[in-house]
């Protein structure tokens, strides 16, 4: 029959090669998708796992377009079998990318700013915040709103740009069956757009959050994940662009 | 008299759900969750023997006409090897082990309360389900289910017109694996996050019981693997419903031009296996880890090399990223990369030989208990190196060019991938049963459902080897049609009757599932005398796993026959013998 000893005095693991293990639980174990509850983890650890979360997120997300990119390169450099000549052609023409893909750069990179000025913001609020006394704190989240919004105009506005870079494609007469240069072109940008729209989405939620005045802590977490996600997707982007223009 | 350290501190993330919905069905307790995974993964196991069950009946009567199905058309035997793969791979080796095991004891094995995101888990398990749904839709479509068997090469996958199934069934198959891919890689993110972020007080990464070593591993895998899996299924969608041309050669289906330009289809191989090579792993190392603890535990001795065998876990986990191109031998690869493939191939023998000595010199000298779930953990090493020991053969160029579209591959990677694993998760089975429902499972039709497993077994997938050294092609749905084939129909027949037995023995263990429920012995709370952190709480575990405290962990997770100690063996919670020893 098993005695529980409460007591929290423990030796040092004698083979610890981290320090992770000698966190105590009391302080940090407990699942968390976001609200705070009765015992759960302070604000650091919160984030901190949240951070992690958000990184080891962001490993397939990498992978999918490290996938991506080595289909390109390796289509590009793969002559094919033309069946009515029976000769093997290469059939690879570069496509020259709308002039405005450059201006939708410089409004994503514009966005990350003022995500940042977000993050910064709803941090120092939660830092002052006395969120584990007054869940729903009263100073409100109204500096960092503005900076929300802005994000969440440019990032429309970006997704908007990329919709009319994609007309003007068509336009030339360029879609995704047309060549396997034009498929490539619509394949990345439509998969980063794709992932974009889930940051337009975690931005909503995350000024949802200041809207219905959830705790600081709780929406600091949100706009941090969310800044670092966004971030990603902006460098993301410039890669992609690069990839397109320059990788030939 | 055990002494358990525990702080005193609740901590749990949720309060425990009311209701049948919150508390069964979307549950966000990882322990519902994991046994959601199991059944998931039970009825999947079912389905899927119940295609292969088909298939060799189609093999020996081809003109059979069976009860509600007909005679099997050459097509539709093509279907079933697509689905019965498809389904065995990815909802049963990559769900049991991984979701179902993994997920209910990941948490209380390193003293966390629940997963760090249950939420995330919770939508991870119901993305699965709907891909199963999904996956089996493909059935009931005009077509019916796809042809391309479940490595999908194009540029058969990439064209609606290549064959009967290739239409809908296709779209709605790809669809299935990308929706499997979006559940594994949420599953994933929680393992790790978990076990790096969530380990009780004194629980450094090497007190860790090794089956959580597997199951992180296994995750790192998954998070690596799945994302490129997607980006393969995208691009054929892409080839099959918007005229893209990534996988497509231009060429003639019929006499007519596809319309295509300009793909490879070898794109889609590299892309595939780049996946599909770690993915064995991520089917056998959560087995490999169960079988490493329960050697331990019923030799009452401690895991031989226990840092090897982590080191092991993890040198089989990088090298089975680099080794893909065993798969393309035969695509007419340059002979130098085939020599760089296949030395790395050859590579991974060195940790898996490494795995293997160690569990036999666990064994060594050890006072065994030769119970069901050790039977079952003995089984998976005598089926790991049985299947193993071709793959060295395989990784040999000219050898697998010889052999690669033979049946001698099947026999290959059905016992070290497919029956070695489900060995895991019965030995995973009868271990944590009593963990899971406080009642014992009966040992004698255990027992029975063991040797009828083992021979069984060995008696359906020994002989493949000599079918595909007699050259005897797979993927053949009429073997009476060619005249040199005829001298197998025996053998094949003797395989068909052994499928027969041992599927049936699967219902005495169906069977004993269900009755040990009701009727099975009372379990005590510890009754294998193990030492890892789910034997310090009650049974079944609480919401919050430990009941409100938390344990402190003072010991590694394989402390048998420590000298002096009052017992044969040392809870990891123990600090009483810490102190002494």
């Amino acid at each position: 029959m098993a005695s529980f000893t409460p007591t929290a005095s423990v030796d040092d693991p004698r083979l610890a090669l981290d320090d992770c293990g000698n966190v105590p639980p009391v302080r940090g174990g407990g699942g968390d998708d976001g609200e705070p509850w009765p015992g759960s983890p302070d604000y650091g650890t919160r984030l901190r796992r949240a951070r992690l979360g958000l990184f080891v997120a962001l490993i397939p997300v990498l992978m999918l377009f490290v996938s991506f990119t080595s289909a390109y390169v390796v289509r590009q450099g793969l002559p094919s079998l033309d069946v009515r000549t029976n000769q093997m052609v290469r059939d690879w023409i570069p496509v020259q990318l709308p002039i405005l893909l450059l201006a939708n750069t410089c409004i994503l990179l514009l966005s990350t700013a003022s995500m940042e000025f977000a993050r910064r913001q709803t941090k120092r609020e939660a830092v002052l915040s006395p969120a584990e006394l007054l869940p729903r704190d009263l100073f409100g989240d109204e500096r960092a709103m503005p900076w929300l919004a802005l994000t969440i105009f440019l990032g429309i506005s970006f997704l908007t740009g990329q919709w009319l870079a994609w007309r003007e494609l068509a336009t030339r007469g360029y879609y995704v069956s047309t060549s396997p240069s034009s498929s490539f072109i619509y394949l990345l940008t439509g998969a980063h757009a794709i992932h974009l729209m889930g940051g337009v989405l975690a931005l909503f939620v995350a000024g949802g959050a200041a809207l219905l005045r959830r705790p600081a802590p709780t929406r600091s977490i949100l706009v941090d994940i969310t800044s670092w996600y966004w971030h990603f997707m902006a460098l993301l982007w410039v890669y992609i662009l690069c990839l397109l223009e320059f990788a030939h | 008299m055990a002494t358990h350290d525990f702080a005193a501190t609740a901590s749990h993330a949720h309060a425990a759900p009311q209701g049948f919905i919150r508390k069964y069905i979307f549950s966000l307790d990882h322990k519902v969750i994991g046994i959601q995974y199991y059944l998931l993964a039970l009825t999947a196991v079912f389905v899927g023997m119940y295609l292969s069950l088909l298939m060799r009946i189609h093999l020996i009567w081809p003109t059979a006409s069976l009860p509600l199905l007909g005679e099997i058309k050459p097509e539709a035997y093509l279907s079933l090897l697509t689905i019965h793969g498809t389904i065995m791979v990815f909802f049963v080796l990559t769900t049991a082990p991984q979701g179902g095991f993994g997920n209910y004891f990941l948490p209380i094995q390193i003293g966390a309360p629940d997963m760090a995101f249950p939420v995330l888990n919770m939508l991870s398990f119901w993305t699965t389900f709907l891909a199963f749904m999904v996956m089996l839709a493909s059935f009931i479509v005009p077509g019916g289910a796809p042809l391309h068997g479940w490595t999908g090469y194009a540029p058969m996958s990439a064209l609606q017109s290549s064959g009967p199934g290739e239409g809908l069934g296709a779209d709605l198959w790809i669809i299935s694996i990308a929706l499997f891919c979006l559940g594994a890689l949420m599953g994933a993110l929680n393992f790790i996050t978990t076990t790096l972020d969530m380990r009780a007080k004194g629980m450094s990464l090497m007190r860790m019981p090794l089956t959580v070593w597997a199951w992180f591993i296994t995750a790192i895998l998954g998070l690596l693997a799945f994302g490129v899996l997607l980006s393969a299924g995208v691009l054929l969608l892409m080839d099959r419903n918007l005229g893209s041309s990534f996988f497509v050669p231009m060429g003639t289906i019929s006499g007519q031009l596809t319309g295509h330009k300009g793909g490879s289809p070898l794109l889609w191989q590299h892309l595939f296996w780049f996946f599909g090579h770690p993915e064995v792993y991520i089917a056998i190392l959560p087995a490999m880890g169960l079988a490493s603890q329960l050697l331990s535990v019923f030799s009452r001795k401690p895991i031989f090399g226990y840092k090897a065998m982590v080191y092991a876990m993890l040198s089989i986990g990088f090298l089975g990223f680099m080794v893909w191109g065993h798969h393309m031998f035969m695509s007419g690869m340059s002979p130098y990369s085939a020599f760089t493939f296949s030395v790395l191939t050859m590579a991974i023998g060195v940790p898996s030989a490494i795995k293997t000595f160690n569990w036999l010199g666990t064994l060594l000298r050890g006072r065994i208990r030769f119970q069901s779930p050790m039977l079952f953990a003995i089984g998976f090493v005598s089926l790991f190196v049985s299947g193993g020991i071709s793959g060295p053969f395989l990784a040999q160029p000219l050898l697998d060019i010889q052999l690669h579209d033979t049946w001698f591959v099947p026999a290959h990677f059905h016992l070290i991938m497919g029956v070695a694993s489900i060995f895991g998760i019965f030995a995973a089975t009868y271990y944590w049963f009593p963990k899971i429902t406080g009642r014992m499972m009966n040992e004698g039709m255990a027992r029975w459902h063991f040797f009828i497993s083992l021979i069984g077994t060995y008696a359906i997938f020994m002989p493949m080897h000599y079918l595909g050294m007699a050259g005897h092609p797979r993927r053949y749905s009429q073997l009476t049609e060619v005249a040199y084939l005829h001298r197998l129909i025996p053998l094949q027949t003797f395989m068909t009757y052994a499928a027969f037995i041992t599927i049936a023995g699967q219902f005495i263990f169906l069977f004993n599932l269900i009755w040990s429920l009701k009727y099975g012995a009372k379990a005590a709370d510890n009754p294998w005398e193990a030492t890892t952190l789910e034997w310090t709480t009650a049974t079944p575990p609480p919401h919050d796993n430990f009941g409100g405290h938390t344990p402190v962990v003072h010991n590694g997770p394989y402390e048998y026959s420590v000298p002096g100690a009052p017992r044969d063996f040392v809870m990891q919670t123990d600090p009483e013998v810490a102190a002494t020893h």
